[in-house]
């Protein structure tokens, strides 16, 4: 029910960036999603690709520190209050969401939100007995 | 009781260590004296005699001699015999100015051997094991020195130098080396590498004879964790012959220093003082028997302490403390004394970083800055935002704590900070240029 992301630590300075995405890219990696959390000196960078496993192998042996995340994935129609619905439900049981982003896809009429929060095995209880669409790796 | 190579000089009674220091001394100052310019110079410009040594104590009447003075008589000022007896020359990397010029006769080569000999036997090796030298070959005194130790002790000696890491790990491996001679920042960039290519298991280096720069015990730690090999230090430098002045036997508590061969003294420079044992001070050394070039109270710039309690491995030769810093080496930020050494202590602690760091001092509106990058290596720390400043916040901590200042700390991708083959450079003081 989980799905994984790719975790990297990125120094804020240029070109790191493009060699990441070259050193995936150039072995036919493709990304499904992509979020940058910075600060002034380092950030996080914070993916899901088509292939986790051979993106973690990739990175790791081009050097960089990487890690395994899994977040929790929702779907809800793409219109307005869906995203605050589902974190109105969170708060009420009291979870913290450390950090969430979300897409659509042009051709749904869905969106596509993944969050990590502290308790994910209770997160997914709460959602799943609310009647939420969770995301699996495959539908993404 | 420990193998020992020279037993009969290793375990001398301290009575018999003075003594012999003193016959040797006072004929190393008469043929000082006797036989180089500058010393005679020196002696009779404060009315010094060599006869006027007496005791071990009238070594203190004897001036320093310094790098300057080594410089200075650049190429062979200093020599003390005529060049057809010196049969080898080897010289620092100086990377100001004219470098240090060392020769030596045979008699001098054979010293050294067996002093390099001594060190490796109290490190654990036998004539069983093989040497990976990976110290730089050429002018610089750590591969020949080393190599004909090793010879010495007759052991198998893999004479490979410095640089090409993947080669080497390669050698060690179909080698099987059982003992490896680094720096220490080497040794664990091999280390690093050999895990990296997945050989790790694979190498059979029981040992770790690591010298050329001062290591911590937090360094000596992860060396064994990650290699899973003995790693002992030893200590010498260029000016009074290379390494082999002293190195740690397998109590790793302080490296006994070959005093048949070289004269000890930790002084308080600023009071001009011979310390006690067990104060902290720079380390005089005073080569006994060199024929090719004898010094006298050779300022070493190394801070460390004696102790002349026998050890428990059976040798009752003095230890030094490791080096904690080199009066050159310590930085003065906004006042306060700041030892690298005192930040690595701090960083290796700590298991979430990598091995890798460097220190950058700068000076902004008038103000000192001292910022320490290290390398990130625990990707378990990538889960949220937070832990990586948490962590930041706990090396800032941890420094403020032992250096009293605050220190800017700054996370690196790892492999970013450029690794050394050679000397290691950590620190880069801005406020020079």
């Amino acid at each position: 029910m989980l799905v994984k992301q790719l975790s990297v630590f990125m120094e804020n300075r240029p070109g790191r960036l493009y060699k990441l995405t070259h050193a995936l890219g150039q072995e036919g990696i493709d990304f499904v999603t992509l979020s940058i959390a910075d600060t002034k000196d380092f950030g996080i960078v914070r993916f899901i690709a088509r292939d986790n496993e051979k993106a973690y192998e990739i990175l790791k042996n081009a050097g960089f520190t990487v890690g395994i995340t899994e977040l929790i994935g929702v779907e809800v129609g793409d219109r307005p209050n869906a995203l605050a619905e589902v974190v109105a439900l969170m708060e009420e049981a009291n979870m913290n969401i450390e950090y969430l982003y979300s897409f659509v896809l042009t051709n749904h009429n869905t969106a596509k939100i993944l969050m990590r929060v502290e308790d994910t095995d209770r997160a997914v209880q709460l959602l799943e007995s609310k009647g939420i669409k969770l995301l699996s790796e495959k539908i993404l | 009781m420990q193998q020992m190579f020279s037993p009969e000089i290793e375990t001398m009674s301290r009575k018999e260590i003075a003594q012999m220091q003193l016959e040797r001394m006072k004929h190393i100052v008469a043929y000082a004296y006797e036989r180089v310019p500058m010393y005679k110079k020196r002696f009779d410009a404060i009315g010094l005699k060599p006869e006027h040594i007496k005791t071990l104590k009238d070594v203190e009447l004897i001036p320093y001699t310094t790098k300057d003075d080594l410089r200075d008589n650049y190429p062979f000022g200093l020599f003390a015999v005529p060049m057809k007896q010196i049969v080898r020359l080897h010289a620092s990397s100086g990377t100001t100015g004219k470098p240090i010029v060392g020769g030596y006769t045979r008699k001098d080569l054979d010293n050294w051997s067996t002093c390099i000999a001594r060190l490796l036997v109290a490190a654990g090796a036998t004539d069983e094991d093989i040497f990976h030298v990976a110290f730089g070959y050429g002018l610089f005194t750590g591969g020949f020195g080393l190599h004909y130790g090793v010879e010495k002790l007759g052991a198998t000696v893999v004479p490979v130098s410095s640089g090409n890491t993947e080669r080497q790990i390669m050698l060690l491996k179909d080698f099987g080396a059982t003992a490896l001679i680094a720096t220490p920042s080497y040794a664990m960039y091999l280390a690093e590498t050999a895990k990296k290519m997945g050989v790790l298991d694979e190498l059979k280096v029981r040992l770790v004879c690591m010298g050329a720069e001062a290591s911590t015990a937090e360094t000596h730690q992860a060396l064994q964790d990650l290699l899973g090999a003995f790693p002992t230090e030893n200590y010498g430098l260029t000016e009074v012959g290379g390494p082999g002045v002293s190195g740690e036997c397998r109590e790793k508590a302080g490296m006994h220093i070959n005093e048949d061969m070289f004269y000890p003294e930790i002084v308080n420079i600023e009071q001009n003082k011979v310390l006690k044992e067990g104060e902290q001070g720079e380390l005089l050394i005073t080569t006994l028997v060199k024929e090719g070039m004898p010094i006298l109270r050779y300022r070493t710039k190394d801070i460390t302490s004696l102790t002349y309690e026998p050890c428990k491995c059976g040798r009752t030769l003095a230890r030094m403390a490791r080096v904690v810093g080199r009066t050159d080496d310590m930085l003065i930020i906004r006042g306060v004394n700041v030892f690298p050494s005192q930040i690595e202590g701090v960083l290796m602690g700590m298991k979430e970083l990598g091995k890798t760091y460097e220190i950058v001092v700068d000076r902004v509106n008038y103000m000192d800055t001292i910022e320490v990058r290290v390398e990130v290596g625990d990707a378990n720390l990538l889960t949220d935002y937070g832990k990586l400043e948490e962590l930041v916040a706990k090396i800032k901590h941890a420094l403020r704590v032992v250096l009293q200042i605050d220190v800017k700390v700054k996370l690196v991708e790892p492999f970013s900070i450029k690794r050394a083959e050679g000397k290691v450079k950590r620190v880069t003081d801005l406020r020079k240029k």
